[in-house]
């Protein structure tokens, strides 16, 4: 009787430290969930959801202080994403937030630029160059459409035109879908 | 299978050639390649302008360094890259530039590219060329070089820059060349007229692939029924005396010139998927990409020209032409006797794997292996599609083992991970599911779509993480920015003293002003 018990606290004791250790040498930093949820986020860093920028709105997801259907960018494909990952239900997107478009990258018009540097400091991935009293420039690359540089804008000489899909990415078309399932 | 040693994939890709294996599925289909067989293959005459494309490669268009009005030899670079990654469009005769317009390209998406309009001069005048005589002595990366500023990519389809293919190769150690001589499609008949027609060129270029690359030999595999053909390149061995080179008959199955299926017939060893024949020390490449490499290097001749098989019941002359890049399909339809009366589809490539053209004036790309017409009795009439019945077919004939009806079903419904996982990507594109499928449905081209789909969606993914890194560098920079104000205020405020004692000072030095004042009165 007493041995029982002596060894199953001492089993007790044992797994507790063992335990105890695991936490700590295997802590993570981060919570996971906000990683994942910022994964499937477009990052496209518009604010459209009424957060400044897209790990933000992770967090909020991740919290439970925002539902998942106010990312216009990342449309319908995007609240699936998230509610397979969260186990929730989607919903449809929220037409507050916007509505989902195709694509845009921001193009300057390079005469009517007075070099403000308004719309730089505006644009949340950096990807205007330009110096005060010089002319600026979309980076197309690293533009991700978020119109974010449009109102600041004093001359309204930014406009937002659908991203340019380059000959190598060409992509087949969907066959026009019959009864095949 | 079990507990086989580490080195034994390795032997036995070593081993390539010296027994055959299978490869899972396939179809045995109607050859149709008789026809066009009958007659050599034979030089089309220079049309009155030649469109060349910019495009003709995968990866991205070349840029045109030629301008309007510009005269230009036989030979000299027409189209560049400023990054070098893939090969050049070099001009296929000399001439006049014309004009740099938009064209079409003969390329699947039907769409249009910007062409290089050459007005021949008839004269055919070649630029300075520098062949590198003594091959056998030249060092490997010299050979590199000359395969890549030749312009020539692979030849079998997939147009693939041979030069970046080799020189990858090179760096992960080559012990066997395998030359593709394998022409599975129906009605296709180029390689087997250039291996009749060429032993001596096919045998030199794998002998320079194979110094280019280190490997230590050459198998050449070609199909069991080509026999003249296995006459032709064994003659040519022997008088190359090149002894390491062997010639392999494989039976005819469709796809077995696919690259993947020849390694696994060869060695009975697969491709790992994402892999390449490079981890199993091959390197594949097709017979008439060997021969452009053995033109590039020994007559210093760029890739200007190709056999193109001019085939199907819908031409009044079938045969194989060889024709300059840039040559509008309808001349060589009319080489080949023109069209006959019941003719009723153009069609670049062969039947599984060609693609529809919209118009003859489409011009011939390095890419263009084939032109078959077909007439009204040779296509299957419209069928309508109907729901899949799980019959297994598919999956019995794919190649690549793959379960089309599953990703089918998931590329309908969007699981896109779910494709991934089930190997969508190693697709070949081969259309045998198509052609077993009893319920019609267009198996390849959802799976054509599904892969678009996967590969937009990966570049969506890199933009994203680009975003989010550019974001994430501006956030610490503002915070950065923020503190520094922060402390040089801070700083200053330390460097002026506290608040009583500024009151004190300043109290202080009005009073001595006032007292300066005063003394002064």
């Amino acid at each position: 009787m007493l041995a029982a018990v002596f060894s199953i606290a001492a089993i007790g004791i044992l797994f507790g430290l063992g335990l105890g250790w695991a936490a700590r040498r295997f802590r993570v930093e981060s919570d996971p969930v906000i990683d994942r949820i910022d994964a499937i986020l477009p990052q496209t860093q518009c604010g459209q959801c009424n957060y400044p920028g897209c790990r933000p709105y992770a967090e909020a997801i991740a919290t439970g202080e925002a539902p998942i259907n106010q990312c216009p960018p990342g449309g319908e494909a995007g609240i699936k994403a998230l509610a397979d990952l969260l186990g929730v239900d989607p919903l449809p997107l929220n037409p507050e937030n916007g509505a989902e478009a195709l694509p845009t990258v921001a193009v300057i018009d390079e005469a009517t630029c007075i070099g403000c540097t308004l719309c730089i400091q505006a644009c949340p991935v950096d990807a205007i160059v330009g110096a005060p009293k010089l002319m600026h420039t979309v980076i197309a690359a690293e533009c991700t459409g978020c119109d974010l540089c449009l109102p600041p804008c004093p001359v309204d000489c930014i406009e937002m035109v659908p991203r340019p899909v380059p000959e190598e990415q060409w992509s087949w078309p969907e066959p026009a879908a019959a009864g095949g399932r | 299978m079990f507990g086989r040693p580490k080195t034994a994939p390795m032997d036995a890709a070593r081993a390539a050639g010296t027994r055959l294996h299978r490869f899972d599925g396939g179809l045995r289909l109607r050859h149709h390649k008789k026809m066009s067989c009958e007659v050599p293959v034979q030089r089309a005459a220079l049309p009155q302008r030649l469109y060349v494309p910019l495009l003709q490669h995968t990866g991205r268009a070349a840029e045109a360094s030629v301008v309007t009005g510009q005269r230009v030899l036989k030979g000299d670079p027409i189209g560049c890259f400023r990054h070098l990654g893939s090969g050049c469009v070099h001009a296929p005769t000399s001439g006049t530039v014309s004009a740099v317009v938009k064209h079409p390209i003969s390329h699947p998406s039907g769409r249009e590219g910007l062409c290089i309009v050459i007005r021949p001069d008839g004269l055919d005048q070649w630029r300075q060329r520098q062949p590198i005589e003594h091959w056998a002595e030249a060092a490997p990366e010299t050979l590199l070089e000359r395969i890549r500023d030749s312009g020539i990519v692979g030849l079998g389809g997939a147009v693939f820059p041979t030069a970046f293919k080799v020189r990858d190769a090179s760096q992960r150690g080559i012990h066997t060349l395998i030359l593709n001589g394998s022409e599975c499609e129906p009605y296709i008949s180029c390689d087997e007229m250039l291996m009749r027609e060429q032993p001596d060129a096919i045998v030199l270029g794998a002998r320079i692939l194979q110094r280019a690359v280190g490997a230590q030999r050459t198998v050449i595999a070609i199909e069991d029924q080509m026999g003249a053909v296995n006459q032709a390149l064994g003659d040519a061995v022997r008088r190359a005396g090149a002894g390491n080179i062997d010639v392999v008959k494989v039976t005819t199955l469709y796809p077995e010139g696919g690259e993947k299926q020849l390694i696994q017939v060869l060695t009975g060893l697969e491709v790992p998927a994402g892999g390449r024949p490079a981890d199993l020390g091959l390197l594949c490449q097709n017979v008439a990409t060997a021969t452009a490499v053995a033109r590039a290097v020994t007559e210093d001749k760029p890739l200007v020209e190709r056999i193109v098989t001019v085939t199907g019941n819908g031409v009044r002359r079938p045969r194989n032409l060889l024709a300059a890049i840039g040559t509008p399909i309808a001349d060589l339809v009319e080489l080949a006797g023109g069209y006959a009366p019941h003719a009723a589809r153009l069609v670049l490539g062969g039947p599984m794997m060609g693609f529809p053209l919209a118009s003859d004036a489409n011009p011939v790309t390095k890419a263009a292996n084939c032109v078959l017409v077909l007439t009204e009795q040779d296509i299957r009439p419209p069928q309508p599609e109907l729901p899949c019945i799980r019959c297994g077919e598919c999956a019995r004939v794919c190649p690549a083992r793959l379960l089309p009806q599953q990703l089918n079903r998931f590329i309908r419904s969007g699981n896109w991970e779910a494709s991934e996982d089930h190997g969508l990507e190693d697709c070949i594109e081969c259309g045998c599911c198509d052609f077993a499928c009893p319920s019609h449905i267009p198996l390849v081209e959802w799976f054509r779509f599904g892969k678009s789909q996967l590969r937009s969606r990966a570049e969506d993914r890199r933009r994203a993480d680009l975003a989010r890194d550019r974001f994430e560098a501006r956030g610490t920079r503002l915070e950065r920015i923020k503190a520094e104000r922060k402390r040089r205020i801070a700083e200053k405020k330390r460097a002026l003293g506290d608040q009583r004692t500024m009151k004190d000072r300043i109290a202080a030095s009005v009073e001595r002003a006032r007292q300066r004042k005063e003394s002064a009165e």
